[in-house]
C-alpha cells in the first residue's frame, strides 16, 4: 500500500536533521498560525495562490527563491564548517553519509530552486511591463509553471526527513547514481523534484518566448526593446532548446533505475559517458539561462543610475545572441579529463574562449555606460559595481579552465569551485539582489530600506572574497572537491578562512532579512507614489507602483527606444483621458490543483506507491480537461471600473 | 615541435635566476608571439609568485615533472594574457564609478551619448586578439599535453595498470609481476605509461605535483603518460567523487632512484600473498581507508578481465580493446 515507505525511513536518530526539521516545523506553524490569526487565508488564496497575474506570480517565485536561498545557504555553512573542522584526528560533526547529501542538496537547490526562480521571478515582474503588455501570453500556464516549481521545492525539502537525499553530487553521474551503487530513494528524490520543476521551467520558456514575440506594445520593434527583454528572449530560447535535453536525460536514468534498463549502466552495453555529455549539453546552456537575464538587470540598472542611455545597444544585443548560440557548443569543457583526445578537447577549449569575447564586450559596454554619466550610488548600482569587479575575476578563471592543459590540473579542484561560485555569486546572485531592489518598489509599492541594503552589499562582497579566494589557493594546493575529511596540514588554515567568510555572508543574509522586515514595517515612509522612483527609462516606470492588475489603462504606443524617457524629457507624459473596457484572464485554482496532483505523482514514484502515481496522473489530466472545457476563463473590466481605479489616489 | 618530450634534467629554468623582463621587451615579445613570449611572461610570473604567495604549499606551482611543469607554465601564461584585459576592466569599473559619481559635478555628463565606433572597435578587437593568441596556445599545448601521447626518453617506459575500486587504488606492474594497493612507485626520469580503468564507478587518477589527471571509467582504458624529475614522495588522490569512502581514496606516489625502485620491487616480491582471481574478488569488495598492501604475483589476465567484466556474456573483447595500441581512450564493447 505504501511502497517502500515506513516509519523507519525517518532519521529520528540524527539530531542535526531532527533539529532542522523542528526548526522548519516551527517556522511553518508560525506562518500558518499568523495567517489564521490575522484572518488572511481568503486573501492569500484569492490574491496570490490562485492568481494568474504575472506580477503576483513573480513575487511568489522570488519569495520561494529567497526561502530556498536560506536553506541552500544553511547547507553551505555546514559544509564550510565541516571542512574547517575535519582535519587530521578530528572528523568534524558530519559523517560522509550526511556530508554527501548536503553537498548534493546544496548544488541542486541553489541551481534549480534558487537561481532559476530568481531569474524567472524577475522576468515575470519586469518583462510584460517593459514591453507594455497586460500579462504574459498564457497566464494560466504561468501559474502551472509556478506550482510545478513549488512541487519540486516541497519534494526536495521532504527528502530531509522522509528518507534521504542523493549522495552523488548535483551532477548525479552514473554509474554512481545507478541502482547498483545508489539503491536508496535519494537519487529518486533528486530526479523527480528536478523533473517536475523542469517541466515548469520549460513551460515558462514557451510562455515568455511567445509573450516577447507576440505581445509587444504597438510600434515596439525587437530592436526597440529594453536590453532586459532581449536577454529574457535569448534566455527563453535557451530554455526551449536545453531543458528538453535534461528531461530526456533524467527520464533515461529513471528508466535505468525503475525498469532495469541500461542506458548509463556499466553493464549490458550502458554508456555512462553518454549521460555526462547529455547532462552538460543541458548544463552549459543552463549557465547562460541563469546569467543572461541577470546581464539584462545590470544593463537596466547601469543606464538608469548613470542617467544615460546604454552604450552600444546593438553591440549588446548581438553579443547576447552570440552567447546564446555559442553556449551550445562548449559543453565538453566540463570533462576534458575523460580522454576525448586532443582534437576534440582543442575544439571545445577554443569555442569556450570565444564566448569570452561577447561577454567581455558586455562588460565594456556597461563600463562605457557609466563613462560620462552621473552615477547615483543606490543599492542596485552598488551591486552592479561589485559585479563588474568580481565577475571579471570569475570570467578570467573560467577562461583558464577552458584551456585543456590547465584543466588537466585544475579539473574538480577547489579552484573550479571558486570559479563557478565567483561567476554565480558575483554574477547571478549579486544581479538578482540588484534586480529585486530595483523592481521592489514597482512590485510592492514601496522601496527597500537603502541603509540596510548597502550594509548587506558590503558584507556580501567582503564575505564572498574571504570565503572564496582561499578556495583558489586550495585548488593550487591540489585539494579536490567533495572531501569530508583530509589530513593535509597545508589546507587547514585556508579552510578556516573560508569558513569565516561564510559566516560573514551569514551576517549579510541576516541583514537582508532585517532589511525586508524593517522595510515592511516602515513601508508608509518608503512608499513610492510616483510610479517612477528611480527616474527610469523603460515602460514599467510609466505606470503606478504597484501597477493595477491590467498594468496600463491604455497600452502605450512606442516610437523607438526609451520612449518613456524621451516623453519625460519633453514633458509629454500624458494621463489617459478616456477609458476602454480591458480584456483580462480570470484567476483560477487549477494551477494549485495541478501542482497538488503532480506532488502525488512525484512522491508516489519516489516511494514506489503506484496507486498514488496513477491518482496523480489521472488528477492532472482531469484538472486540465476541466479547465480546458471551461468557457468562463476571461472577462472584460468595464471602462467605468478602469476609470475609477485610475482616478482614485493610490 | 618535436614529437614527445625530452627527458628533463637539472633545475627548473624559471626558478630563482634571471631578471624581471622590462615592459618594453615584454611588448616586443608579445608581437612575435612565440616561445620567447612564453619565457618572458613566465619568468616574470615565476619570480613574482613566490613573493606574493609566501610560504604556502602550492603544489601545482611547484611541479616535479615535465608535464606538470608545462601545465604550470601554461596556467601562468594564460593568466598573464588575460590580466591584460581584466586589470584594465577592474580599474575602469572602480575609476568610472568614483569619477562619474553624482556629486562630482565637474565630470563631463553626456546623457545622450551611447555609441562610438572607435570604442566598439577596441572592445571587440582587443578581446578577439587575446583569444586568438590564447586559442593558438591552446591548440598547440592541447596536442602536446594530450595524456595518451608517449613521452620520448632515452629511458625505457615503465608500464603501470591502474584500477579504481570502492574505495582504493590498485596498481599492477605487469612486467615486474607485482601489485600494490594505495601506493605507487616509479623511477625518476623514467616515463610511465598508465593504463587506467575502474572496476566500479568513475574516479579520476591524479598526482597534482607531477601532472595531468584522467578519469578511471569501467570498460575503458584511459591512457596517461607522466614523468618526474625529482626523487620524492608526492600526494596522489581521486579527484572525482565516488561515494562513501571517497575521502580515503588517496595514495603516496614515490619517485625513486633506479636502485631504490629495484629495492622497492624486490621488497614487494617478498609479500606473502599473490593477486589471484580469488584474492582480487576479496579486494574488490567495498572497503574504506585501506592500508598499503603488496602482492608478490599477479594473475596476468587480471587487468584485461577487469576491463571486459561488464561485457555481455558471449561478447568477446577485441584484442585492441584489452591492450589498445592507439592513443586516447579505447572503448570496449
Amino acid at each position: 500500500m505504501l511502497g517502500k515507505l515506513s516509519l523507519s525511513v525517518i532519521p529520528f536518530d540524527n539530531p542535526i536533521i531532527m533539529g532542522a526539521v523542528a526548526f522548519m516545523a516551527i517556522c511553518a506553524i508560525a506562518i500558518v498560525g499568523s495567517i489564521t490569526y490575522y484572518g488572511k487565508w481568503k486573501w492569500l488564496w484569492t490574491e496570490y495562490l490562485t492568481s494568474v497575474d504575472h506580477k503576483k506570480i513573480g513575487i511568489m517565485y522570488l519569495a520561494l527563491a529567497l526561502v530556498m536561498l536560506v536553506r541552500g545557504f544553511t547547507d553551505a555553512i555546514m559544509m564550510r564548517s565541516q571542512q574547517a573542522l575535519s582535519f587530521g584526528p578530528n572528523h568534524g560533526y558530519l559523517p560522509p553519509h550526511h556530508f554527501d547529501q548536503i553537498f548534493s542538496a546544496h548544488g541542486a537547490i541553489m541551481i534549480f530552486f534558487v537561481a532559476m526562480p530568481l531569474v524567472v521571478g524577475l522576468m515575470n515582474i519586469a518583462v510584460p511591463l517593459q514591453i507594455g503588455a497586460r500579462d504574459v501570453a498564457f497566464p494560466f500556464m504561468n501559474s502551472v509553471s509556478l506550482w510545478l516549481t513549488v512541487v519540486g521545492v516541497v519534494l526536495i525539502n521532504l527528502s530531509l526527513f522522509i528518507g534521504e537525499f542523493a549522495k552523488v553530487g548535483w551532477t548525479a553521474y552514473p554509474p554512481l547514481s545507478e541502482l547498483a551503487y545508489s539503491p536508496g530513494v535519494g537519487v529518486d528524490y533528486y530526479l523527480w523534484s528536478v523533473q517536475i520543476a523542469g517541466i515548469g521551467s520549460l513551460l515558462t520558456g514557451v510562455n515568455f518566448f511567445v509573450t516577447i514575440m507576440k505581445m509587444r506594445a504597438p510600434g515596439m520593434k525587437l530592436m526597440d526593446m529594453p536590453i532586459f527583454c532581449w536577454n529574457a528572449l535569448c534566455t527563453n530560447m535557451l530554455i526551449l532548446a536545453a531543458f528538453p535535453i535534461l528531461t530526456v536525460t533524467f527520464a533515461l536514468l529513471a528508466l535505468d533505475r525503475y525498469l532495469g534498463m541500461h542506458f548509463f549502466t556499466n553493464s549490458a552495453g550502458g554508456e555512462p559517458m553518454l549521460y555526462v555529455n547529455l547532462y552538460w549539453a543541458w548544463g552549459h546552456p543552463e549557465v547562460y539561462i541563469l546569467i543572461l537575464p541577470i546581464f539584462g538587470v545590470y544593463s537596466e540598472v547601469t543606464q538608469t543610475f548613470s542617467g544615460k542611455k546604454i552604450f552600444g545597444y546593438t553591440s549588446m544585443v548581438w553579443a547576447t545572441v552570440a552567447i546564446t548560440v555559442l553556449s551550445f557548443i562548449v559543453w565538453l569543457h566540463h570533462f576534458f579529463t575523460m580522454g576525448a583526445g586532443a582534437d576534440v578537447n582543442t575544439f571545445f577549449g577554443i569555442s569556450t574562449m570565444i564566448i569570452a569575447v561577447p561577454t567581455g564586450v558586455k562588460m565594456f559596454n556597461w563600463l562605457f555606460t557609466m563613462y560620462r554619466g552621473r552615477i547615483r550610488f543606490t543599492t542596485p548600482m552598488m551591486w552592479t559595481v561589485a559585479f563588474l569587479v568580481t565577475f571579471s575575476i570569475g570570467g578570467m578563471t573560467g577562461v583558464l579552465l577552458a584551456v585543456p592543459g590547465a584543466d588537466f590540473l585544475l579539473h574538480n579542484s577547489l579552484f573550479l569551485i571558486a570559479h563557478f561560485h565567483n561567476v554565480i555569486i558575483g554574477g547571478v546572485v549579486f544581479g538578482s539582489f540588484a534586480g529585486i531592489t530595483y523592481w521592489w518598489p514597482k512590485a510592492m509599492g514601496f522601496k527597500l530600506h537603502e541603509g540596510l541594503g548597502k550594509i548587506a552589499v558590503w558584507l556580501w562582497v567582503i564575505g564572498f572574497y574571504v570565503a572564496f579566494m582561499p578556495l583558489y589557493v586550495l585548488g593550487f594546493e591540489g585539494m579536490t572537491r567533495r572531501l569530508d575529511h583530509y589530513d593535509n596540514p597545508a589546507w587547514h588554515p585556508w579552510l578556516i578562512v573560508a569558513a569565516v567568510g561564510s559566516f560573514i555572508i551569514l551576517l549579510a543574509v541576516i541583514t537582508q532579512v532585517l532589511q525586508i522586515v524593517h522595510s515592511f514595517r516602515i513601508r508608509d515612509q518608503l512608499r513610492d507614489v510616483t510610479g517612477d522612483p528611480w527616474n527610469g527609462r523603460s515602460l514599467e516606470w510609466a505606470t503606478t507602483s504597484p501597477p493595477p492588475f491590467y498594468n496600463f489603462a491604455e497600452i502605450p504606443e512606442i516610437h523607438g527606444r526609451d520612449t518613456f524617457w524621451e516623453a519625460k524629457k519633453q514633458g509629454k507624459v500624458k494621463k489617459p483621458s478616456a477609458f476602454h473596457d480591458i480584456h483580462m484572464p480570470r484567476n483560477t485554482g487549477a494551477g494549485v490543483v495541478v501542482g497538488g496532483f503532480s506532488f502525488l505523482f512525484g512522491f508516489g514514484l519516489i516511494w514506489h506507491i503506484w496507486w498514488m502515481v496513477a491518482l496523480g496522473v489521472l488528477g492532472i489530466i482531469v484538472t486540465l480537461w476541466v479547465r480546458a472545457a471551461n468557457d468562463n476563463k476571461d472577462y472584460y473590466v468595464p471602462a467605468a471600473e478602469v476609470a475609477q481605479i485610475e482616478q482614485s489616489p493610490s | 615541435m618535436v614529437l614527445g618530450y625530452e627527458p628533463f634534467h637539472g633545475r627548473c629554468p624559471f626558478a630563482g635566476s634571471g631578471s624581471v623582463m622590462p615592459l618594453r621587451g615584454l611588448m616586443k615579445e608579445l608581437l612575435d608571439m612565440g616561445r620567447k613570449l612564453r619565457a618572458g611572461l613566465l619568468k616574470t610570473a615565476a619570480l613574482c609568485l613566490p613573493v606574493l604567495l609566501g610560504g604556502c604549499k602550492m603544489v601545482l606551482l611547484d611541479p616535479k615533472g615535465q608535464i606538470g611543469l608545462d601545465e604550470r607554465n601554461l596556467i601562468l601564461l594564460a593568466l598573464g594574457l588575460m590580466l591584460l584585459v581584466v586589470l584594465p576592466v577592474i580599474f575602469m569599473a572602480l575609476f568610472f564609478a568614483w569619477h562619474y559619481r553624482e556629486s562630482n559635478t565637474k565630470a563631463t555628463y553626456m546623457p545622450d551619448w551611447g555609441h562610438s565606433n572607435k570604442i566598439e572597435a577596441v572592445v571587440w578587437g582587443v578581446p578577439i586578439i587575446i583569444i586568438c593568441i590564447l586559442g593558438y596556445v591552446t591548440w598547440k599545448t592541447t596536442h602536446q599535453l594530450e595524456p595518451s601521447r608517449p613521452i620520448a626518453s632515452k629511458n625505457k617506459t615503465l608500464d603501470v595498470e591502474v584500477v579504481s575500486l570502492d574505495w582504493k587504488w590498485l596498481f599492477i606492474y605487469p612486467k615486474q609481476n607485482i601489485a600494490v594497493v594505495n601506493q605507487l612507485a616509479f623511477p625518476v626520469n623514467t616515463p610511465v605509461r598508465f593504463d587506467i580503468t575502474s572496476a566500479t564507478v568513475m574516479n579520476s587518477f591524479f598526482i597534482p605535483q607531477i601532472g595531468s589527471q584522467i578519469y578511471a571509467m569501467a570498460g575503458m582504458d584511459s591512457k596517461l603518460h607522466l614523468i618526474s624529475d625529482k626523487v620524492g614522495t608526492y600526494f596522489g588522490l581521486s579527484s572525482d567523487f565516488s561515494g562513501k569512502g571517497f575521502y580515503g581514496m588517496h595514495f603516496k606516489a614515490k619517485v625513486m632512484t633506479d636502485a631504490g625502485f629495484a629495492a622497492w620491487v624486490a621488497n614487494a616480491k617478498k609479500a606473502p600473498t599473490q593477486l589471484t582471481k580469488a584474492n582480487y574478488e576479496l579486494l574488490a569488495k567495498p572497503s574504506e581507508n585501506n592500508p598499503v598492501q603488496f602482492y608478490s604475483g599477479v594473475d596476468p589476465d587480471l587487468f584485461g578481465n577487469i576491463l571486459s567484466q561488464y561485457l555481455k556474456p558471449g561478447m568477446k573483447p577485441t584484442k585492441a580493446a584489452v591492450k589498445p595500441s592507439a592513443p586516447g581512450v579505447a572503448h570496449v564493447g
